[in-house]
């Protein structure tokens, strides 16, 4: 084996790569071959690293120097300064890590000193695709103590006393969803893994199974020793291709290894898994379409109950848990559920990975302690709002949950006081909004998006959410009327309590809750015509202010519906009627005469 | 997979493929790579201080560079850095000196007066 005086680690998370990250792994590799460095530095790709704003990130150990936006004409400046002469290439260094020219390394940096890596613990560290790498972390060590040391009723009061709770959205305690499958009589049972991971914006799934695949694996075998199952299914969308891949070359790796198939461990405990793909569909994420779509049937709910504890997969006997609920299980066995408590709150304990999105700097991946306050991850982790604007809400639990506005930022974290202030914790996908943000708009957004996904089932989501959007279409394009706010609200109360699943029983939160905070601002739509964050193009008009247009004709120039006119060196005219607001105009003129009103 | 005892010597096994990403808290030794370090033969140094390290097991001992130290003549130079902080400058280095300052200073804890800066200069 070679000795390696430095690894190089690349990001191969999704969001790395689609800014390049592979081609300079490939840089990287062919350089340190010719340079004759390749016995000496090793080039890994690793899982996603959490701060995606800043990708294509690289490492480079033993300094930890975190190395950010890294193009690929840099690559030679970082093997032949630091690489080789020992000197850190300072201009490309993450800005937070140096700091009055001191150097930080990656693991002092804000963004991750907060945070507390539990089911990230690998991503970003180890190579995905090498089982050996998770295994000297210590992987498969849970499995190997749960089928040597432990009873399945003991593995199951561990998860129980840990606290642990689903972090798919729903927050049930997973220790009682094991223990329900281990007593539900069946000749057969199955561990299902939702991988249908659909909240806009929430990635942290993905990442996972990119970044870690074996943990998911290593979990479901101990939840199939548990429930006593031997066949696991992971769902999973088919738009998530690296992940697929990764996942399927860890499946083998650890069939390979003896990891899955029969007599683990030397007992007579057998377990395999499988993949099946998903169309991306959003309702599939709820259990009993996803069971559905795994019997090659249509992706819709059914009632509940009879729960996929007792009657799912093909009638039999059904675990399924989320991605990241699997990723802490191999941790709580390891270091026992007193360990696994002290961390969060008391009702919600352990971390929660949240996926910062929208309005914030560090756009990206982060693991925080429960109880840690909204304040907390959008200021210090998730390193404030851009460009100096003012923070208005902050969405969680994407279509199904609500915004919060800047009076909660102080609120601790957690499933229950998310709830309690009108929002949810939901999978951890949160978008966070500034001044410029409309929240009709938002709460249109959301509509849209859940109409698009509702599956048709049942009429008061296929039909009401259509209405919903309609009235909000109508707001936002200025023809709402006072009575519409009454009515999406009756319309939101109706759906709720007679919807079949949760897509539709949780699809007018967004609306509910921005007309709750901001009622103002739906009534500024409705009453006055006016959208007062200026992005409701319907509701705006462009105006030349006369004393600041000089007459040189650029604007007139780049309308594309010769809506403006004017003689040379004279005031220009926009007329209205022509106008369709593109706002080529403004980009255009050089001496900020148009405004928006 | 047979038992945890196979498992665990995969582990032991792998620990050396992720050894350099972990943080360490014992002695650091940083050996000068600039031009002048790199053509007096600061690479051998560098390759000899990994290989002792990997051959006697030293698993909190953390090898990096840096640049020009600034006394050219009397490359390759490295620094040892115990953990409080104190600095131990080692000069004229060759890889079996090198091995012999792993073997007595950063195991036994034993400073190699000879090979230092300060012996060197009077």
């Amino acid at each position: 084996m070679n000795i390696y005086r430095s690894h190089v680690l690349i990001c191969g998370g999704t969001g790395c790569v689609s800014s390049k990250s592979d081609k300079l792994q490939e840089k990287f590799e062919n350089l340190l071959v010719n340079k004759d460095l390749d016995k000496e530095i090793k080039v890994v790709r690793t899982g996603c690293f959490g701060l995606c704003e800043a990708g294509p990130i690289i490492i480079v150990y033993p300094e930890g120097s975190f190395y950010s936006q890294v193009k690929i004409e840099d690559v030679e400046e970082i093997i032949d300064e630091h690489l080789v002469k020992g000197r850190i290439v300072k201009r490309l260094l993450f800005k937070d890590s140096i700091e009055d020219d001191i150097i930080k390394s990656v693991e002092e940096v804000e963004f991750y000193k907060k945070q507390k890596r539990i089911a990230l613990k690998n991503c970003g560290v180890i190579d995905p695709e090498d089982v050996d790498e998770y295994i000297a972390y210590d992987g498969y060590m849970a499995l190997g103590k749960v089928l040597t040391e432990m009873t399945p009723e003991e593995v199951i009061e561990t998860i129980k006393d840990s606290g642990l709770r689903g972090r798919g959205g729903g927050g049930f305690s997973t220790g009682l969803k094991w223990g329900f499958t281990a007593k539900a009589q069946g000749d057969q049972k199955y561990v299902l893994c939702n991988a249908d991971e659909g909240d806009p914006g929430a990635f942290m799934d993905r990442s996972i199974l990119e970044g870690d695949p074996h943990s998911v694996i290593e979990s479901m075998a101990i939840a199939g020793y548990a429930i006593g199952s031997n066949q696991g299914y992971v769902y999973i969308r088919a738009e998530y291709p690296i992940a697929v891949d990764r996942l399927q070359i860890a499946i083998d790796q650890a069939r390979e290894k003896g990891l899955l198939g029969k007599n683990i461990f030397g007992t007579d405990f057998e377990f395999d898994m499988e993949i099946r793909l998903g169309a991306g569909a959003f309702v599939c994420g709820e259990e009993t379409a996803l069971i559905a779509s795994i019997e090659g049937e249509r992706g819709m709910p059914r009632n509940k109950p009879p729960y996929p504890a007792n009657k799912g997969l093909w009638q039999k006997p059904t675990l399924i848990n989320n991605v990241e609920t699997y990723a802490n299980i191999p941790q709580i066995i390891l270091h026992g559920a007193d360990w696994f408590k002290s961390m969060g709150t008391e009702k919600s304990s352990g971390t929660k990975v949240f996926a910062l999105g929208g309005k914030i700097n560090n756009t990206g991946l982060i693991e925080v302690p429960m109880g840690t306050t909204l304040r907390e991850v959008i200021y210090e982790v998730g390193g404030g709002i851009p460009n100096g604007k003012k923070f208005k809400a902050v969405q969680t639990g994407g279509p199904s949950g609500g915004c919060i506005t800047a009076k909660e930022l102080d609120t601790p974290i957690d499933f229950d006081s998310l709830t309690a202030i009108g929002s949810m914790m939901g999978s951890g996908g949160m978008i966070i909004m500034d001044e410029d943000d409309c929240m009709v708009d938002i709460a249109r957004y959301f509509l849209d998006f859940t109409v698009e996904e509702s599956c048709g089932k049942c009429p008061p989501c296929r039909i009401g959410t259509k209405r919903m959007l309609e009235i909000l279409e109508k707001i936002t394009s200025g023809n709402g009327e006072p009575e519409d706010l009454n009515r999406l609200e009756r319309l939101s109360e109706n759906i709720k309590s007679s919807s079949l699943c949760g897509l539709g029983q949780s699809a007018s939160n967004p609306v509910l809750s921005t007309l709750k905070h901001f009622r103002d601002e739906y009534e500024a739509h409705v009453n006055e015509k006016r959208c007062p964050s200026g992005l409701c193009k319907d509701l705006l008009s462009y105006y030349i202010i006369a004393e600041k247009c000089k007459g040189c004709t650029l604007c007139i120039k780049a309308c594309p519906s010769d809506a403006i006119t004017g003689e040379r060196k004279e005031v220009h005219e926009i007329h209205q009627d022509k106008c369709i607001k593109c706002g080529a105009c403004l980009d255009k003129c050089p001496f900020k005469a148009i405004i928006t009103k | 997979m047979k038992s945890l005892d196979e498992l665990k010597k995969i582990r032991e096994a792998s620990l050396d493929k992720i050894d350099l990403r972990n943080k360490k808290d014992g002695m650091r030794i940083v050996v000068g790579m600039a031009t002048c370090g790199i053509s007096a033969g600061a690479r051998d140094v560098l390759m000899a201080l990994l290989e002792e390290i990997k051959s006697r097991n030293l698993r909190d001992v953390t090898v990096t560079q840096t640049g020009c130290i600034g006394i050219c003549r009397l490359e390759p130079i490295f620094e040892v850095y115990s953990p409080g902080g104190e600095k131990v400058t080692y000069v004229n280095m060759t890889p079996e000196k090198a091995k012999k300052v792993i073997s007595q200073h950063i195991v036994n804890n034993k400073v190699i007066s000879e090979y230092t800066i300060g012996a060197v200069e009077e």
